[in-house]
Order: C-alpha cells, then structure tokens, then sequence
C-alpha cells in the first residue's frame, strides 16, 4: 500500500493536525480515510476526527494531548493502515435537483455568462460524478471536487441575505447545495428537495468524505412529491456502493 | 418549571458541547466561558456536563416555578433575586415564585445561571446546547419554559467562594497555530507587541479584531477548525473562532487559543481591549 510523506503538527493543546501533499486527489483523499479508520480502530477515548481535502483534524474532547507522545503513535496507526472495512462504506449518491425557473434564480444569468444554454449547463451538471472532499462550513454543507471547467464561474458580486435551504450552486472550482438557509454568494441554479442535514434522525447526513454525488434532474411536480416523501419518511436515496 | 417572563438581549441554554459530530460539519457549541459554568456547577454538587443559561449583556427576568438551589457566575450583571442584590458563586436558595432579574452590566460579557441538577431541556446528538439547526431553536423567547428538578434542601460542601475573576485579564494566552510558520517578522512583531480591540462583529460564532494586520496572499485548501483558532485574511483581519465556530476553513490558521483564555475572551464585549500572548 502507498504510503505518502505525512506532516503532524500540534493544534493546540487537544488536537493534532496532520497534512499530506497539498493536492485535490482522490488517491490522497483515501489514504487519509484509511488511516483515520484505522486510528478509530484503536478505541482510544474521545477522539475525534475530520477529513478535509488534504488533512486530517484530531481532536481530543476531554483533555490536553501530550503531542511528543501522539506523533509515533499515529506513525506507528499510519504505517499499518488498512483499507478493507473502509471501502465498503463509500457510496455514490444520486441526488434529485429541480432546475425550474422557481428556483433556478441565476440559471439564466449563469448560462448567458458561460456562454452555453439551460440545457447544456443542465445536461454537464448532471453528466459529473463529484466527491465529497470535506464537509464543514454548515452542518451537512458538502465541499465536492470534480466540476466541470466549462460551469466554473465566479461569486455573485453581492452576496444575497438568504439563500433558501436546498438551493443548488455554482462558485469558483465548486458546486454545492446549501443544506440550510443562509447568506452566500453562489450562483444559484437549482433546489434540491431533499434534507442534507436532519438532527433528529439517527444518521443526521447521510454523506460521508469521500462519498461521490451525481446529480439528476426532476420535475416541479416530482419536486413538491419528493418533498411530501421525505417529511412522512418514505423517501429513499439511491445509493450504489463505490467499491463493490 | 423557569419560566422566561423577558428574555433579555440573547438568552440560550448550554453544557459543555456537543461532541462526536464534526465530520458531518456540526460545531462543538457549549458555553462560551465553560470556567464560569463548571464553577458554578461544582459549587452546586452538579457534574460540570449539567446544563446551564447563558446570559449575554441584558439579562432576562426570570420566573422559578418551584423550589431548588442556584449559582451565578461568570459577568457582573446587577442580578437581583425579588429584588434583593445577589452576588456570583454563591450557593443561593429560591423559593416557589421567586423572580430572578438582572441589571446593569457592570463586569464582563456573559453571566451563567446554573440549577441544581441542571437544566431538563431536550438533549440533540449528546447534548442541550441550543445551536440552531441542530437545535429547533437557536435562542429562548419570552415566555419560554425550561425544567429542572424540585430540590428541597441541600447542604452545599462550599456556599461562597471569593475567586480573582479570570475575565478580567487583558490578554489571551495562545498556542501556535499549524500555519504559525507563515508569519513575517514584521507580522509577528504586530501580533505580540500591539494591543487588539474587540470589533463590533462577535457572537458565539466568532469575534473578529478591529486593526489589521499586514495581510498575505498565502492559499490553503480547507482545512479543519476548532475552538479558539486565529484565522488570518489575505486582508490581515484576525477571526477567532467561538464555540459555534465553523467546523473547516480556508484561511490560515495561525494562532490557537487556549480553553481558558476562549474563556476570557468571551467575556469581552465590542471596544474591550487585548493583547495575545504566546505560551
């Protein structure tokens, strides 16, 4: 197994960041899943940890860290990863996105500046696979790699107060959906109808880092039907396992 | 039953944080200064995870809808009990209608109200801390109800205690931060030698510094955030993270704030001055 030149630094007096090559890549985004499965394997109290494109944020919970004791204790984790039971637990979701004009505010804007139409913009939305490189910023709010250059485009120059809760959107190198309502600069060119984030269900997001996204469009009826599926509880996701 | 009759300019409940959920992007949350709060719950026999108010600036008035014991600490915030003054971290009975209210702000930013055994609300992913959406509600309203457990009596192991307030220290001790080594001499010159002033945008999110620093053009990928980590903008602005903080970031990190001094700084109000001071 390939094992990358790893940099763990102190965060602190209760965490521990360690940083691998500074690159958006998958091989790298697995490698840090491995190890951080295989450090929740040693059962040791209160950790917690979050992957993000590159790095991985330790966190102890309850007390101050001894950082000399930490470093060979994760070289020693990180030299005897395993990536079998990690695998198995990635998936890629098919999330429905309604691309109607009711909710697709900059869907216009957006493809007069991209210079392609609703359809093309539509059609290379849902034509990508994406993954799910980091979630932060917002509970359940996905950071997705794998955008197609031809949709990159920049911020809107005034952010809007409120973005509304499953709004789909395009910035920069990224596209997302905004799992809440909130204020945010994306361009917005569609509404997803299903929660990302639910704090009251067992399984509050349903995505983990390093699962990948395919968007597919809808209608506005099948919409408002999702959304009346979901809040009785008979949605289901369409979920197919990445390593079968 | 505590019945909120006014709820005073941002009243919340809180423990010391939810934890286990930051790889789905769900911040810590918990009292902002959890100094105050395990004082006070220790003062009353409770375990320092009890649930506590937070009261921030304006406090609220207060209604007890049964007898139990109470301690304040944290902000001086002329708390008065049916009217009569009463002082932080002591052990203070309260009667069956008893009205807790509270004045001026005299002291510090926050004041902590806690119960005997802790305040009853719901518990969401392992704990009360109101933090809107995890909780239905990110802050309570007037007329308001929470539940806590009728005590009769109660003999506390200690009932006063005369304590040198953390929060009035003027500085905050740090660790450095992963992107510390980014720093120029002249940017750390700034960070250790000037004194910072608390802007007007701080919340339980953050607290941003009024004066700049010289900026940067220093990218990253995002990256993990915690507690009491100093972001640092292109523009030279320094964002400390507060305990409702985002859970990833994309600026530098480049100072850490220690547990005590998120503490003390939450107890800094917009104009309050603060110098960082390395450990």
């Amino acid at each position: 197994m390939k094992n990358y030149s790893i940099n763990i630094k102190p965060f602190g007096k209760r965490a521990v960041l360690i940083e691998w090559p500074k690159k958006v890549d998958e091989s790298i985004l697995e490698d840090i899943l491995d190890f951080s499965n295989s450090f929740k394997n040693l059962n040791l109290p209160n950790w917690e940890m979050s992957a993000a494109y590159n790095s991985l944020t330790m966190v102890n919970n309850t007390e101050d860290i001894d950082f000399v004791e930490m470093v060979p204790l994760i070289k020693d984790c990180y030299s005897k990863k395993t990536s079998s039971d990690n695998k198995s637990k990635r998936f890629l979701w098919r999330i429905p996105v309604c691309y109607d004009s009711d909710f697709a505010i900059d869907l216009q804007e957006t493809s007069k500046t991209l210079g392609v139409s609703a359809k093309e913009l539509i059609d290379l939305h849902t034509g990508n696979q994406y993954t799910v490189y980091g979630i932060g910023f917002l509970p359940g709010f996905m950071y997705l790699g794998g955008l197609p250059a031809e949709l990159e485009i920049p911020r809107r120059k005034e952010p809007r107060l409120l973005v509304n809760k499953g709004s789909v959107g395009l910035a920069g190198k990224q596209t997302g959906i905004y799992p809440q309502d909130s204020p945010g600069g994306w361009n917005i060119i569609g509404s997803c109808p299903i929660p990302i984030f639910d704090a009251r269900i067992e399984n509050p997001c349903f995505v983990n880092v390093g699962d990948k996204i395919q968007f597919y469009q809808i209608s506005k009826a099948e919409y408002d039907l999702h959304k009346i599926e979901t809040e009785v509880g008979i949605y289901k996701l369409e979920k197919t396992p990445l390593h079968a | 039953m505590l019945k909120v009759l006014k709820s005073g300019f941002f009243l919340t409940i809180q423990d010391l944080g939810r934890f286990g959920n930051r790889h789905i992007g769900v911040p810590v949350s918990g009292a902002l200064d959890s100094v105050s709060v395990k004082r006070a719950n220790k003062m009353l026999g409770n375990d320092p995870k009890d649930a506590v108010l937070e009261i921030t600036m304006t406090g609220p008035t207060l209604q007890f809808e049964a007898t139990t014991y109470i301690c304040l600490s944290g902000a001086e915030l002329s708390a008065t009990l049916n009217n009569k003054p009463i002082d932080n971290n002591q052990v203070i009975r309260v009667n069956q209608g008893d009205i807790l209210s509270y004045g001026k702000l005299e002291n510090g930013f926050r004041n902590y109200l806690a119960v005997k055994g802790g305040f009853k609300s719901e518990e969401i992913l392992g704990s009360r801390s109101q933090y809107y959406p995890v909780t239905h509600k990110k802050c309570l309203k007037d007329g308001d109800e929470i539940s806590f457990n009728e005590i009769q009596s109660f003999a506390p192991s200690i009932s006063e205690v005369k304590i040198k307030n953390h929060y009035e220290l003027d500085y905050l001790e740090v660790d450095k931060g992963p992107e510390y080594d980014m720093l120029s001499d002249k940017q750390l010159e700034s960070l250790f030698s000037r004194q910072f002033t608390v802007s007007k945008a701080n919340n339980r999110m953050a607290y941003q510094i009024e004066e700049l620093i010289t900026g940067h053009d220093t990218t990253m990928l995002t990256s993990g955030t915690i507690p009491g980590t100093v972001q640092f903008t292109p523009a030279g602005r320094l964002i400390v993270l507060m305990k409702d903080g985002q859970t990833t970031g994309g600026y530098p990190r480049i100072l850490q704030l220690t547990e005590e001094a998120i503490s003390v700084l939450a107890q800094k109000k917009f104009g309050d001055t603060l110098t960082f001071k390395l450990l």
